[in-house]
């Protein structure tokens, strides 16, 4: 890799850094707003046009308000609990592919902050880590309710990871690699009817999206945070920014959710007919192929972050929609009923597969 | 056993359909259910009134806001009688009652006129009684204003300048006394 290609790659690692934590800035204003609408009222208004203003004013509001430290907690690990959680948060997102790649003369980038063959392996043990940021927080406040929170949310991450797991594998049985890159790229293949994976795994997208909700601790599945019952759960003690860092670490990983979603099972950065707009770019418009591989890369960068925000929008529609589950059903839903389902739909893959129904 | 009214139903408890069971279901009638109140949310006019941008008509008995009226001639109408401030249930009304002096026949309609008038907006439970117990048709509770908010509880006790009503400014004596249109016109020619 020369200097010239990596400092590009640092500057998609930048953008895509910066982005997460926009579209996480924004994901609290459009959770208002979408809330409010779904429940037939105005939503925030007041700071700037259409109330634009409003995560700054919070914003302030997290900074400036008092830092306070319950009594007998762990003070080091009181901190350390957000850091992780915020942390783990934006790592996630360096192997995601939000576009295919530019090319400027002989120089290539990729619009991916790192690939790496092991790519939905990595977003996986990223994942995982981060409900030690919960777990750490919740144990270090010296608090029933945030230990009773954080144990939720270690106990319900671990069985809907079992269930995630096994989703995915019946995606990987079908592309044979982990690389989120590779596996995207085959979901359209030119000159051909090619589908994206939602329509050969329907059964583990909905697997996958249910276990998606409580990886991310969203309603139906927020119990770690169960206000009714455990007045914040693993956040009762914590203020200020610690807090804020905590609730935008959740809409961090509600955007990687949406986008590991938007790779695995609704083809990343492809969009239909994008090899016969390339070649009627080309053709008739007398563009060069570069350019016109260009432009379809844009376009579909693009079209990924419309699927992300798609998938945002339908984590706040059911946030706004569903009750939260009881914590028994939570576990035989996980246990009982997906784990089953998954691995049903791995045999049934495996079938389809070995009699050519499916590749 | 019978029951007595005989309306009593015997409820069976029926097995839960696959479709009930497997949830999904329900949840995307839910899911449609809170969509069609999202488009109804963002296309139609919605019920919420954005307070100090709009406010809410008022009625047209409604009581806020005192005001000390003028006469034709816009000479103030309070006497101090002070019946005002006997039937207020709440007393939020003082006045201080003085004599009209010579030369001051432009300002006040009878000899006798209040020095000061006070009302504690704070203490007023705005029930209108002193407008009906006003032998001079003085005072008057407006049906288009109220006090309004303030951050000192001094300010709430308005004296005669902000309740006294206003000279309209263009039929303005030098003096500040109101004029009929009439001689505000000729007035004018003269200054003119």
């Amino acid at each position: 890799m020369t200097l010239e290609t990596l400092g590009w790659q640092g500057l998609v690692i930048l953008v895509v850094f910066g982005l997460s934590l926009l579209i996480a800035t924004y994901c609290t204003y459009a959770e208002r707003v979408i809330a409010a609408f779904l429940q037939d009222r105005v939503g925030p208004d007041r700071a700037g046009p259409f109330g634009l203003a409003q995560p700054l004013a919070d914003a302030v509001k997290m900074f400036t308000k008092e830092e306070f430290f319950p009594a007998g907690a762990n003070r080091a690990l009181f901190i350390f609990g957000p850091c992780l959680a915020m942390i783990t948060a934006l790592m996630s997102s360096a192997v995601i592919p939000f576009g295919n790649f530019l090319q400027f003369g002989s120089t290539v980038v990729h619009l991916q902050g790192i690939e790496i063959n092991v790519g939905m392996l990595y977003v996986f043990g990223i994942v995982s880590l981060g409900v030690y940021g919960i777990m750490i927080g919740g144990w270090a406040s010296n608090n029933k309710f945030s230990l009773l929170g954080a144990i939720r949310a270690a106990s319900q991450n671990i069985s809907y990871e079992l269930a995630m797991g096994l989703a995915l594998i019946a995606v990987l049985m079908m592309s044979g690699t982990l690389s989120l890159r590779e596996i995207t790229l085959q979901q359209s293949v030119a000159g051909e009817w090619h589908f994206w994976n939602v329509v050969k795994q329907p059964l583990g997208f909905i697997i996958f999206i249910v276990c998606a909700f409580a990886e991310t601790n969203r309603t139906p599945f927020d119990l770690p945070e169960c206000e009714t019952e455990l007045v914040g759960g693993y956040h009762t003690e914590y203020s200020s920014m610690k807090l804020g860092l905590y609730l935008f670490a959740e809409y961090i990983n509600v955007f990687v959710a949406s986008a590991v979603m938007s790779v695995l099972y609704f083809g990343g950065f492809n969009f239909p007919f994008q090899y016969e707009l390339r070649d009627w770019l080309v053709s008739s418009r007398g563009m060069e192929l570069v350019t016109a591989q260009n432009i379809i890369t844009i376009l579909g960068a693009v079209g990924v972050f419309l699927k992300i925000f798609a998938f945002i929008f339908f984590f706040m529609w059911v946030r706004w929609t569903l009750p939260r589950f009881r914590y028994d059903q939570l576990m035989r839903l996980g246990w009982t009923i997906l784990i089953p389902l998954a691995i049903f739909n791995i045999l049934l893959t495996g079938g389809l597969i070995t009699f050519g129904v499916i590749k | 056993m019978e029951s007595l009214s005989k309306r009593a139903k015997v409820l069976t408890k029926k097995p839960m359909t696959l479709a009930e069971r497997a949830y999904l279901p329900a949840i995307f009638q839910g899911l449609s259910i809170t969509m069609q109140h999202f488009f109804r949310a963002a296309t139609k006019k919605q019920v919420t009134i954005r307070y100090p941008e709009e406010t809410r008509p008022f009625s047209p008995v409604f009581r806020g806001l005192h005001v000390l009226k003028r006469d034709e001639k816009g000479r103030e109408r309070c006497t101090a009688c002070g019946l005002c401030a006997v039937a207020c249930p709440a007393e939020a009304i003082t006045m201080v009652a003085g004599e009209r002096k010579k030369g001051e026949e432009g300002l006040y309609r009878e000899e006798k006129y209040a020095v000061s008038y006070e009302i504690n907006m704070l203490r007023c439970i705005f029930c209108g009684l002193c407008e009906e117990a006003c032998p001079k048709a003085a005072v008057y509770l407006q049906a288009d204003k109220m006090a309004p908010p303030r951050f000192e509880r001094d300010e709430f006790i308005y004296g005669k300048d902000r309740l006294v009503e206003p000279v309209s400014p263009d039929l303005r004596s030098k003096r500040g006394i109101q004029l009929t249109p009439e001689q505000a016109a000729t007035l004018r020619t003269q200054t003119a």
